[in-house]
């Protein structure tokens, strides 16, 4: 067992703190609210390499693995990034593992500069994508319909709504511009394995959400006084607080295993992208309700940085849905798993 | 960055695997239960026999020189066998305090007996005024030349019936500010002056409250400086916080997902396919990883060098408070049945989430209750000050 990056992965952390510390401090997530999407800071990411990474050489990309993915993924929701990274990665990955013509040719235009191309975590009802993050502007979607893996590019289709957690999302009507990529039984495989890799880098997403929120918690408990005592040597405060900050080192830990096991433990690897997201929502939750109540009326005040956080911990993964939904898909996979052992 | 425990230590939990399908026979088990014992000589002896009583220790006591994380792999079988563990738990713990601070005179009495598996040694830090506020302990200790004479009460004293000594935390110096004046002793049971009162508790464990009149110790069983006391038990607290977690949790979800698999609802469908019942199975099991995931952590930093401290009171505020969690929640998903008790031939996979639920009410408290594991981490973790 090794707990600690490796050179390589330590240089990666490094270089992204030092982007997002320099590009992305809170003043931007600010102003790129309500919309929730920084165009200068994307390309920026871009520029860095954070959508290339996502694929192998042959296709054009670094090779990055999951777990390389992870660490960004991390800095990312520690620093609210407002872009949309998680879901571009996701998408150029199930391009990439697609193959054949149709899908090779939307991985080149996902990767081309100035274009963006984003992915739906749930298949169309109703005729309609509902919620697709970075819907609203993604030039591209690629999304999944029956046993079809399908791409619509965006003209007038979507409808930006507006949301809890200041994100880029929208409701995207399908029609009859919609074009196959991909079909067979094999698509819903690749289907489900994007999204357990949405569901990995999210919950690394989240471990920055609530380790950054237990931080601003802890600062705020330190140095305000009330009955003339800081309000942190209050236990009614100090225990909720290291009750979030066990959550989110555990959190941290099955989240990089589950981003570690998409490469190193293929059987178990969809269960734990699974739980560790259902864990990882339940725990920034907890650090960024606690952190925000413990500011008292501050708290409640949008000048406060804390409710920037508050509201994006319980958002973002909700878009996949809430967790125990998480947690009853990776307890479908483990009992299918040990009905074939038996 | 690697979650694998290495081969050797996959290699040693198969061994682990092994020893336990011979020894932890269902006579084993039954006597567990039955007595509320967890301490087994025959299985404590057989375990002794073959090196394995303590695995982390140097080979020149009798240990294997494993490191932290095989010695880890190896516990969590135990641990999740459900195999009677607290008699060498408390014994090794004392005898790794004697280790390092002990004199030599008392490393050669001590050592090799108790990891031979001939003697256990058991704890007596709490009292019935004190808990959590170890250093509080009023039982005195008074000197009387060679001797010490010692006189008061100890609570929770776990297997006094079958050990040996007990460590005993006494106070010598009522003058002196309370952590100042407590010595630590290595008391002889087996003498008079000693009562043992048996303590049933809420999960059927057996354990005892212990009294001591005029009770006599050497003073060559002293451990530690006189009025030194509060130091050596710093070192012990240290040692009681690191270990297997998650153990009992495995045991419970793999139960409940049994039942899972093989029962069906009132309509006939299969309760595996309920998302209601997967949604509770995989909160638990994504918790169970997180446990095991933290106690590894503790493992890891002691292989890296380090010394676990915040990292231990996570690791056992979360396990204990997570099994607290789901045996409840697990009663619940049983329904009505889950209240069928564990000694009852209808219950559901043997009363597991009954007894769970009332076992885990224990684990939350001994070995440093979840309060005082939270205090360990706001303070010395995240920096938070101390209450004034």
């Amino acid at each position: 067992m090794d707990l600690n990056p490796s050179e390589e992965q330590q240089q990666l952390i490094d270089t992204f703190t030092a982007f997002y510390t320099k590009e992305c401090p809170i003043e931007r997530v600010r102003g790129a609210e309500p919309s929730g999407h920084d165009a200068d800071l994307w390309a920026r990411l871009r520029a860095m390499g954070a959508l290339d990474m996502a694929v192998d050489e042959q296709s054009g990309g670094w090779g990055g693995s999951l777990l390389d993915l992870a660490l960004v993924a991390e800095l990312h929701g520690r620093h609210l990034g407002p872009a949309p990274l998680i879901e571009g990665q996701v998408a150029v990955r199930l391009l990439a593992r697609a193959g054949g013509s149709a899908a090779t040719e939307a991985l080149s235009r996902a990767l081309t500069d100035g274009r963006f191309t984003t992915v739906a975590l749930h298949p169309p009802s109703h005729g309609a994508l509902a919620l697709v993050p970075a819907g609203a502007i993604a030039d591209e979607v690629v999304f999944f319909q029956g046993d079809r893996l399908m791409s619509l590019e965006i003209a007038d289709q979507a409808r930006p709504v507006s949301n809890l957690g200041s994100m880029p999302v929208a409701d995207i009507a399908i029609d009859a511009s919609a074009v196959e990529l991909l079909s067979g039984p094999r698509t819903g495989l690749l289907f489900e394995q994007a999204r357990d890799e949405w569901l990995a880098l999210m919950a690394n997403a989240l471990v920055g959400i609530g380790s950054r929120s237990i931080e601003l918690g802890v600062e705020y408990a330190k140095e305000r006084h009330a009955f003339g005592v800081p309000i942190g040597s209050f236990q009614a405060v100090a225990h909720g607080l290291a009750n979030a900050a066990t959550a989110v080192d555990g959190g941290q830990l099955i989240a990089r295993e589950a981003a570690w096991a998409a490469d190193e433990d293929a059987a178990r690897a969809p269960q734990l992208a699974a739980h560790s997201c259902g864990f990882c929502s339940d725990a920034a939750r907890e650090a960024s309700y606690r952190s925000l109540h413990y500011h008292g009326g501050y708290g409640f005040m949008l000048e406060f940085d804390i409710q920037l956080y508050f509201r994006r911990a319980k958002a973002w993964p909700a878009l996949f849905g809430e967790p125990s939904a998480m947690y009853a898909r990776g307890a479908a996979g483990r009992l299918s798993m040990s009905r074939t052992d038996g | 960055m690697d979650f694998r425990l290495g081969e050797r230590s996959d290699a040693f939990r198969d061994e682990a695997r092994r020893f336990l399908d011979e020894h932890l026979t269902t006579d084993v088990r039954e006597r567990m239960h039955t007595t509320g014992v967890h301490h087994n000589w025959d299985f404590h002896k057989a375990r002794a026999e073959q090196g394995l009583l303590a695995p982390g220790w140097p080979e020149e006591f009798g240990g294997q020189g494993r490191d932290a994380l095989e010695v880890l792999a190896f516990a969590e079988e135990f641990q999740s066998a459900g195999a009677p563990t607290y008699g060498v738990g408390t014994t090794l713990m004392v005898a790794n305090i004697i280790r390092h601070v002990g004199t030599e005179e008392q490393q050669r009495l001590i050592l090799p007996q108790a990891l031979s598996g001939e003697i256990i040694i058991v704890l007596g830090f709490t009292e019935p005024e004190s808990g959590s506020d170890v250093a509080a302990a009023q039982t005195r200790a008074v000197r009387d030349g060679d001797q010490w004479i010692i006189n008061g009460q100890k609570m929770f004293t776990t297997n006094a019936q079958e050990a040996d000594y007990v460590f005993l935390l006494a106070r010598t110096n009522p003058e002196l500010p309370k952590h100042k004046g407590l010595t630590t002793f290595l008391v002889p049971l087996r003498q008079p002056g000693v009562e043992i009162q048996p303590v049933f508790t809420l999960s059927g464990e057996r354990t005892n409250l212990t009294f001591y009149s005029d009770v006599r110790v050497d003073d060559s069983l002293r451990i530690g400086e006189v009025d030194g006391g509060w130091h050596v038990m710093t070192v012990s607290l240290t040692f009681e916080r690191s270990g297997p977690q998650g153990g009992d949790s495995l045991r419970l979800l793999h139960a409940m997902e049994q039942w899972a698999m093989a029962s069906v609802d009132e309509e006939g469908r299969p309760r595996s396919e309920d998302p209601a019942v997967q949604a509770r199975l995989g909160r638990a099991a994504a918790e169970n990883e997180v446990a095991i995931l933290l106690a590894r952590r503790c493992a890891w930093i002691q292989n890296s060098g380090g010394l676990p401290g915040v990292e231990g009171s996570m690791a056992k505020l979360f396990a204990s408070e997570a099994l607290t969690r789901q045996s409840a929640d697990f009663v619940d998903m049983l329904g009505p049945d889950g209240v069928r008790g564990d000694a009852d031939p209808t219950a559901i996979a043997g009363g597991i989430a009954e007894y769970a639920l009332r076992f885990a009410m224990g684990t939350t408290i001994y070995g440093g209750t979840s309060e005082v594991q939270r205090n360990i981490i706001a303070q010395r973790g995240l920096g938070l000050p101390r209450p004034s």
